[in-house]
């Protein structure tokens, strides 16, 4: 019986584990070696294994400028989502039946939308003829239009919107594991509804409020489609860049160079977050 | 403690007055018209099956359910139109709620935050109400890494560190096991003796309620059926409800001879304690005041069981099932099977109106 199950889990985790290596593993290492790699428009791409990519990148402030302003939006998107996404699943769950469930439908549902078709969206609202412009004119609060389409700002209200679910998502998971009764304690001990949510249900929410900050920067800083829609070819994120670069310059391994640091700015920032948070968590969680 | 300074207007005298304390939810009443004055430095317990409104009533002293109708007066003020973090009473939640994200020193502390008491002044009295709930070295400890009774020590210290003027307690033990059970209940009557804070507790255990409470509410289906100290509610339930809720009870059906002197189960006469009023009656007796022996109710033992301090017995009698304690003194009592006369002394019996039975 035993020598029989004994192999089994290892036997049953193989079908996971084939489609994490051949799905994510081996695509990566294809990057990481494409991006040592030398290309010209006269040789093509030439199989030597150099370090040249990268320091051309570090070498020009034209890639660090795009890397400042993919930082910057994914940063400033991650706030806007925990300003607006945490008070929201807080009110969210306060609210009574019907009302709930609708307004839940309400806040998730963009996710059933394709990002392509929010973005357009978005591109529609912000323009220079955009509706956010003619409300603003016609009510007289500005004379000409504002720039929004192809600026820094209109990417951040675009994808903070779009990432929005998944904040909502992340601190609501929270939430429903807080007990009521804490923030009634704390009523009974005299403090008011502010020092309340300052001191007893934000602390609480913090754990949520990190993942869902993870995600949202991790998924802001590679997010491409968006950037392309709002930003457009002037405004380049390294997503779109790479884009650029593999489509339109065929310097393949010029952008699997910009991939790999792309990630790996994610990675280091991802695991670096969670470590701050486990840190500061684990010792009221575990 | 602060003296009592009681307003010269107050309708009532009591301490704590509650008066027609009403909850109805979508045309259900699950309270009616509670009515309960306590006294400072008393604990009174609200003691009830589940479901029959005990929680419901506390939430509305504590200000976290609206009451329907009803008044709460605590020293003559109207406590109903009070926010809950007004009303300076300490509550002690089922779930104990602890701040999590606080060790025990800083839950206990919150409250004197709130209230801006100097820091050396609430460090002081931190450290004092650690000591009170025996958790001196545990202050540092955050609650996830705290045993349930030490949890429960905490909340009850974070409540008392405020000098609430009531404390309320909702079935504060209910999640301890039995040993720590007892435990707690000596440290919690310890506790409310030092500090001499009024408190109501919320109950279903009825050995509980007995071993902690000055007084006793008895409730059911949001309704009181009986106040009473806990010898006097055991000794004379008000009806069979009462009787049965605080232990195993016998109930015979009886009547009141004409004169109002004799009373008889059947066959069996016997002089009756007190005056009483002639008629059908239900003569409760506690098991442990029926004894085995020659007349009295005629039974056969259906069970019997060894309990090392006692013996349980079992009987069907010509009257209904009877359940007889006999303390173990060395005498067998009769065998399954056998029959046998149940006997009693005559002030053992208490009489109940048969109407009154459900
Ligand atoms: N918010 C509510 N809406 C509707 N009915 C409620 C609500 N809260 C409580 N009830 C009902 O009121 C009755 C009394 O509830 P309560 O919680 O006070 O009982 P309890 O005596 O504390 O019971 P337990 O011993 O099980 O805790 C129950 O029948 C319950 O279903
Ligand atoms: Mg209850």
């Amino acid at each position: 019986m035993r020598a029989i199950s004994r192999p089994l889990p290892f036997l049953l985790s193989i079908p996971a584990a084939l489609i994490f290596v051949i799905f994510l593993l081996l695509p990566l290492l294809g990057t990481l070696i494409l991006s040592l790699q030398d290309f010209s428009l006269a040789t093509g791409i030439r199989p030597v294994y150099e370090l040249a990519n990268y320091v051309e990148i570090f070498s020009d402030s034209y890639f660090f400028d795009i890397f400042a302003r993919t930082a910057r939006i994914a940063v400033f998107t991650t706030l806007v989502t925990i300003v607006i996404g945490a008070p929201e699943a807080l009110i969210l769950m306060r609210m009574k039946a019907p009302w709930r469930g609708i307004f839940l439908l309400v806040a998730l549902g963009p996710l059933l939308i394709s990002v392509v078709s929010r973005s357009l969206g978005w591109a529609l609202l912000l323009g220079g003829n955009g509706m956010i412009n003619q409300a603003l004119m016609s009510m007289g609060l500005i004379e000409r239009p504002i720039q929004m389409m192809y600026t820094e700002f209109g990417v951040v209200i675009a994808m903070s919107h779009v990432l929005m679910p998944f904040m909502i998502i992340a601190v609501m998971t929270t939430l429903q594991r807080l007990n009521p009764q804490v923030e009634n304690a704390s009523h009974s001990l005299g403090a008011g509804s502010f020092t309340t949510f300052w001191r007893v249900i934000l602390p609480q929410m913090l754990p949520g409020i990190m993942t869902g900050a993870i995600l949202v920067f991790a998924m802001a800083a590679s997010a491409f489609a968006t950037p392309q829609i709002i930003g457009g070819r002037r405004l380049k994120v390294i997503a779109t860049l790479v884009y650029d670069e593999f489509l339109f310059s065929l310097n393949w391994p010029l952008g699997a160079a910009l991939a790999m640091l792309l990630f790996a700015v994610v990675i280091v920032v991802a695991i670096g977050l969670n470590r701050v948070a486990e840190g500061y968590f684990a010792r009221m969680y575990k | 403690m602060s003296p009592v300074t009681k307003a010269d207007n107050t309708p009532s005298a009591s301490f704590l007055a509650i008066d027609g304390l009403t909850k109805t939810y979508n045309k259900v009443t699950v309270v009616d018209r509670f009515a309960l004055e306590v006294e400072e430095g008393e604990f009174v317990s609200l003691l009830g099956p589940s479901g029959c409104g005990k929680t419901t009533t506390l939430q509305m002293l504590g200000g976290f359910v609206d009451p329907s109708a009803g008044s709460i007066r605590l020293e003559g003020r109207d406590l109903i139109a009070a926010p809950p973090s007004k009303r300076g009473l300490g509550m002690v939640f089922q779930s104990y709620a602890l701040f999590p994200h606080m060790t025990a020193a800083q839950n206990i502390a919150y409250g004197l935050e709130v209230r801006k008491v100097p820091r050396a002044e609430r460090d002081e009295r931190v450290r004092q109400a650690l000591d009170l709930v025996g958790l001196g070295a545990y202050g540092d400890r955050y609650p996830r890494r705290m045993s349930g009774g030490q949890q429960q020590r905490v909340a009850l210290a974070r409540a008392l560190v405020i000098r609430p003027r009531v404390l309320l307690l909702d079935e504060p033990l209910s999640n301890l096991d039995a040993n720590l059970r007892e435990e707690m209940q000596i440290e919690l009557r310890r506790i409310q003796q030092t500090t001499g804070t009024t408190t109501i507790l919320v109950t279903h255990d009825q050995t509980e309620a007995m071993a902690l409470s000055d007084r006793i509410v008895l409730m059911r289906a949001g309704r009181i059926e009986q106040i009473g100290g806990p010898e006097a509610v055991y000794a004379r339930p008000a009806n069979s409800f009462v009787a049965r809720f605080l232990g195993k009870t016998n109930l015979f059906p009886g009547t009141v001879g004409a004169d109002g002197r004799s009373i008889s189960i059947g066959s069996h006469v016997f002089a009756a304690p007190a005056a009483a009023t002639p008629g059908a009656t239900i003569v409760a007796v506690r098991p442990e005041k029926l004894g085995f022996g020659e007349g009295g109710i005629r039974g056969v033992v259906r069970n019997r069981v060894f309990q090392g301090t006692q013996w349980l017995v079992e009987l069907d009698t010509e009257h209904g099932p009877a359940i007889v304690q006999r303390q173990n003194l060395g005498a067998v009592p009769p065998a399954i099977g056998e029959a046998t006369g149940l006997v009693f002394e005559p002030d053992a019996v208490h009489l109940m109106a048969p109407e009154a039975d459900k």
